[in-house]
C-alpha cells in the first residue's frame, strides 16, 4: 500500500527523522490560515497524488510571499496532474501539503528495502540526491552505495560509518554525521515495526544551516502485513486507486487494469500473467489481469464476470481455468449462472482444463448461451481474437 | 531417482486440523504419500483420516521419525510454524501459506541460514515425485512418473506444463513449485544443481515470471553449470511496470524484472525459451530429440 507525503512526514517525524514543519491543506481558506501560522521565509505548496514526477508536471509552487499561497493552493486543489508514472489520464489532486520551505547546501538519496536476494533490509545512499536513482545506477553505478543491514543484530554502528564515509559526509559537512547515524537507525526501526516495503528520501539535503531534512518523501507498506497496523490502514487513500480494482478486492479478486480489449479470468497468478500473454501472441491486447484464486468457486466467478462488464472497453472475454482441486464442471455451472444473471452479449471463451474438463465443456455447449468451451490454451486464445474481430 | 522426496519421505502436515489442511492432507495420503504425522497445538491425541495428531512438531518427530513438514498454517502464525519446525529437525519445510509478512521471511531466512534445514516456498504448491510422493496442494493425476524435471514460481502454470509434458508422454521426475513471494527458501540454483546431477532427469522445466532477478541469476549457473537442456517459459510480457500481478513477487520496479530481460538472459546462456506457454511440451519434446 502506497501513502502520500504528507502522511510518510508524519511517521518520519513520529519516529525522530526531521522534516520541514508542514501540514495537509484541503482548500484555500485552510491554506490561508496556515501560511499565516507558519514562520518562514520560502513557502512550499505541494500536490499529493500517488505518483512521482511531480514537480516537472506543474505540481509544486513555490513562493516567498505569504499572501499567494492560498492563490497557489486554488490552482492546485482539482487539478489533474500528468506525470511520467500516472499514464495519461492523470491523477487528480485533492490534497495538499504546505510547508517551510529549506536553504539546500547539498541533495543526497537514500531508501531503505529489502533484497530479495540476500532476504537483507538494504540502504541505498548516493550523493546524487534529486535524480532518479535508476538512472544513476544505470549511468555511474560507483555512486550508488549498498548497506546490508543484518535483521539478527538490527542497525549497528558500522552499517552507519560505512553509509556516511562512503557518501563523504564528513568532508561534506562533520555537523550532519551524527544526525545521520541517528537517522538511520530511525528509519531502520520504523521498517521494521511498521512492516514497510520500501522507504525512500530524495532528497535527503544538508541545508545551508548545517541540518539533515528528509525534504520528500515516499513509503509504501508490505500488504500482508497491514492487518497489525490499524494506524497505517487509515493511511489507505481510495482515491488514489482504480475503482474496479477496489471493487475487486471486496471478493478477495486479484485484479489489475490493462488498456486492452480482451477480459481475461484465470484461477492463479502465473497463468493468469501467461494468458494475458498468450492473447497478445494471438493478436489481441488483454484488458486486465484478473486472477480469481487456485481455489475458484461459482461465487467467484460470478463477481469476476460482473467486474470485467464494467469495464467498457472489453469486447470479449477469456475465462482460462485449470481444474486441480477446482472442479472444472463447478466453474462451467458459475459461468452459465453468471452469464445468465449478468446478460452477457459480449463473446465468451472458457478454456477448460484438468480435473472434468469433459464435463465442463459439455455443460457450457448444452447451456444454450453462445459461451464457448474450448479445450486447448492456444487453439481459445485464438478463438476469442478471432471472434472480437469478427464483430468489430 | 528424484530429488528431495520419495516414496520413503515422511511426512508431517502443520495445521492438520485445519480445512485445508485436513483435506490437502488426505489427498497427499490417497496419492501414496507417507503422511506420518499432523500437529495441531491443543489437539494431540486426535486423529485426521488415520494420522495422529500432535501438539508440536517435536513430538511429532520423536514419535514418527518424520523428517519433512508441510504447512498450512494461516499467514501470521505461519514463521513461527516454520521455525518451530527447524528446530525440531525437520530437514525439509514445504510452506504453502501465502500472505505471510516480509518481514517475517526476512527473519526466518536469517535464522535458517547456516542449518541444515531446507525451506520450500512460502506461497507454493508443494512438491511433488511423480507416482511416489505428492507433498503439496497439485492435482497428482496430472503427473506421470518420466524424463524431465519442473521448477516454477507458479501454480496453476506449473500443472499446465505438467499437463502438457504428460500428455506428450515425457513425464516427470520431481516437480517443485518454489514460491511466489519476494523472499523464498530455496531458489532456482540449487534445483537445478539437483536436477543436473539426478540420473532419471534429461531435462529441466523452469517457469518463471516478472519480479527480481533470480532467472538472470539461474541463466548464469545454467550457461556455467548444467549440461542438461532447459526449456523455459516467463510470464508476464504483458504486464505494466509497477503493478503487482496477484504474486507478492510478481512485481516489475525501477524498470528491473521485465520478462524480456528475463527470456533475453535465458536465452544468451543456452536456454530454450518459448513465448508460448502452450508450446512447453512441445520445446521439451523437441530439445530431447536434439
Amino acid at each position: 500500500m502506497d501513502i502520500h507525503e504528507f502522511q510518510a512526514k508524519q511517521l518520519f517525524a513520529h519516529f525522530g527523522i526531521p522534516v520541514p514543519k508542514g501540514k495537509e491543506i484541503k482548500n484555500a481558506r485552510a491554506a490561508e490560515k496556515w501560511a499565516k501560522a507558519l514562520e518562514t521565509s520560502v513557502y512550499v505548496v505541494k500536490a499529493q497524488i500517488h505518483a512521482g514526477g511531480r514537480g516537472k508536471a506543474g505540481g509544486v509552487k513555490i513562493t516567498k510571499n505569504h499572501e499567494e499561497v492560498p492563490g497557489l493552493a486554488q490552482d492546485l486543489i482539482g487539478k489533474t496532474l500528468v506525470t511520467h508514472q500516472t499514464g495519461p489520464k492523470g491523477r487528480k489532486v485533492r490534497r495538499l501539503l504546505i510547508e517551510e520551505g529549506a536553504g539546500i547546501a547539498k541533495e543526497l538519496y537514500l531508501s531503505l528495502l529489502v533484497d530479495r536476494d540476500s532476504g537483507f533490509p538494504t540502504f541505498i545512499a548516493s550523493t546524487e540526491g534529486g535524480m532518479d536513482i535508476e538512472e544513476v545506477a544505470e549511468q555511474t553505478p560507483e555512486k550508488v552505495l549498498k548497506e546490508s543491514i543484518d535483521p539478527a543484530v538490527g542497525f549497528q554502528a558500522y552499517n552507519g560509518r560505512n553509509l556516511a564515509f562512503g557518501l563523504g559526509l564528513p568532508d561534506l559537512e562533520p555537523a550532519v554525521v551524527k544526525p545521520f547515524f541517528q537517522m538511520l537507525d530511525n528509519l531502520y526501526r520504523l521498517f521494521m515495526e511498521k512492516n514497510a516495503a520500501m522507504l525512500e528520501i530524495n532528497p535527503l539535503v544538508i541545508t545551508t544551516d548545517k541540518r539533515l531534512v528528509a525534504l520528500d518523501g515516499k513509503v509504501s507498506f508490505d500488504d500482508s502485513a497491514l492487518y497489525k497496523h490499524p494506524d497505517i490502514q487509515k493511511f489507505r487513500d481510495l482515491h488514489e486507486e482504480d475503482p474496479m480494482e477496489i471493487e475487486a478486492g471486496k471478493h478477495n479478486l486479484n485484479y489489475v487494469k490493462l488498456d486492452g480489449d480482451i477480459g481475461c479470468m484465470v484461477n492463479g497468478a502465473g497463468l493468469a500473467m501467461a494468458t494475458m500473454d498468450v492473447i497478445k501472441l494471438a493478436g489481441s491486447e488483454p484488458a486486465n489481469f484478473l486472477d480469481v484464486g487456485g481455489g475458484a468457486t461459482k461465487e467467484t466467478v460470478a463477481a469476476g464476470f460482473r467486474i470485467l462488464l464494467k469495464d467498457k472497453k472489453v469486447k470479449g472475454i477469456f475465462i482460462n481455468i485449470f481444474g486441480g482441486i477446482v472442479r472444472c464442471e463447478r466453474i462451467a455451472h458459475g459461468v452459465i449462472e453468471a452469464a445468465k444473471e449478468v446478460g452477457i452479449k459480449l463473446p465468451v471463451v472458457v478454456r477448460l482444463q484438468g480435473t472434468n474438463a469433459e464435463e465442463g465443456r459439455k455443460l457450457l455447449a448444452e447451456s444454450g448461451l453462445k459461451v464457448e468451451g474450448v479445450a486447448d490454451l492456444w487453439e481459445a486464445a485464438q478463438r476469442i481474437v478471432a471472434l472480437r474481430k469478427k464483430k468489430k | 531417482m528424484s530429488i528431495l522426496v520419495n516414496k520413503n519421505t515422511r511426512v508431517v502436515v502443520q495445521g492438520i486440523t485445519g480445512k485445508e489442511g485436513s483435506f490437502h492432507a488426505t489427498q497427499c495420503k490417497a496419492y501414496g504419500t507417507e503422511v506420518v504425522a499432523g500437529v495441531t497445538p491443543g489437539k494431540a491425541g486426535q486423529e485426521v483420516e488415520g494420522i495422529p495428531v500432535f501438539n508440536s512438531v517435536r513430538d511429532a518427530v520423536k514419535k514418527t521419525e518424520a523428517t519433512t513438514s508441510l504447512i498450512f498454517v494461516p499467514p501470521p502464525f505461519a514463521a513461527d510454524a516454520i521455525l518451530e519446525a527447524a528446530e525440531a529437525g525437520i530437514w525439509l519445510i514445504i510452506c504453502i501459506s501465502e500472505g505471510i509478512p516480509v518481514n517475517d521471511m526476512v527473519k526466518v531466512k536469517r535464522a535458517l541460514n547456516g542449518r541444515a534445514t531446507r525451506l520450500i516456498g512460502p506461497n507454493c504448491p508443494g512438491i511433488i515425485t511423480a507416482d511416489e510422493c505428492k507433498i503439496g496442494i497439485m492435482p497428482g493425476f496430472i503427473h506421470k512418473k518420466g524424463r524431465v524435471g519442473v521448477i516454477s514460481r507458479s501454480g496453476t502454470l506449473t500443472y499446465e506444463a505438467v499437463n502438457q509434458l504428460t500428455q506428450l508422454g515425457l513425464g516427470e521426475t520431481t516437480c517443485v513449485g518454489i514460491g511466489g513471494d519476494p523472499i523464498i527458501g530455496t531458489g532456482y540454483i540449487d534445483l537445478l544443481h539437483m536436477f543436473e546431477n539426478d540420473d532419471e532427469t534429461e531435462a529441466v522445466v523452469m517457469i518463471g515470471e516478472i519480479g527480481g532477478d533470480a532467472e538472470e541469476k539461474a541463466a548464469a549457473f545454467i550457461q556455467q553449470e548444467m549440461t542438461k537442456p532447459v526449456v523455459s517459459f516467463i510470464a508476464g510480457i504483458t504486464a505494466p511496470p509497477g503493478r503487482r500481478m496477484g504474486h507478492a513477487g510478481a512485481i516489475i520496479t525501477g524498470g528491473k524484472g521485465t520478462a524480456a530481460d528475463k527470456m533475453a538472459a535465458l536465452e544468451s546462456a543456452g536456454v530454450t525459451v518459448v513465448k508460448n506457454p502452450a508450446e512447453i511440451g512441445d520445446a521439451v519434446q523437441s530439445v530431447l530429440r536434439g
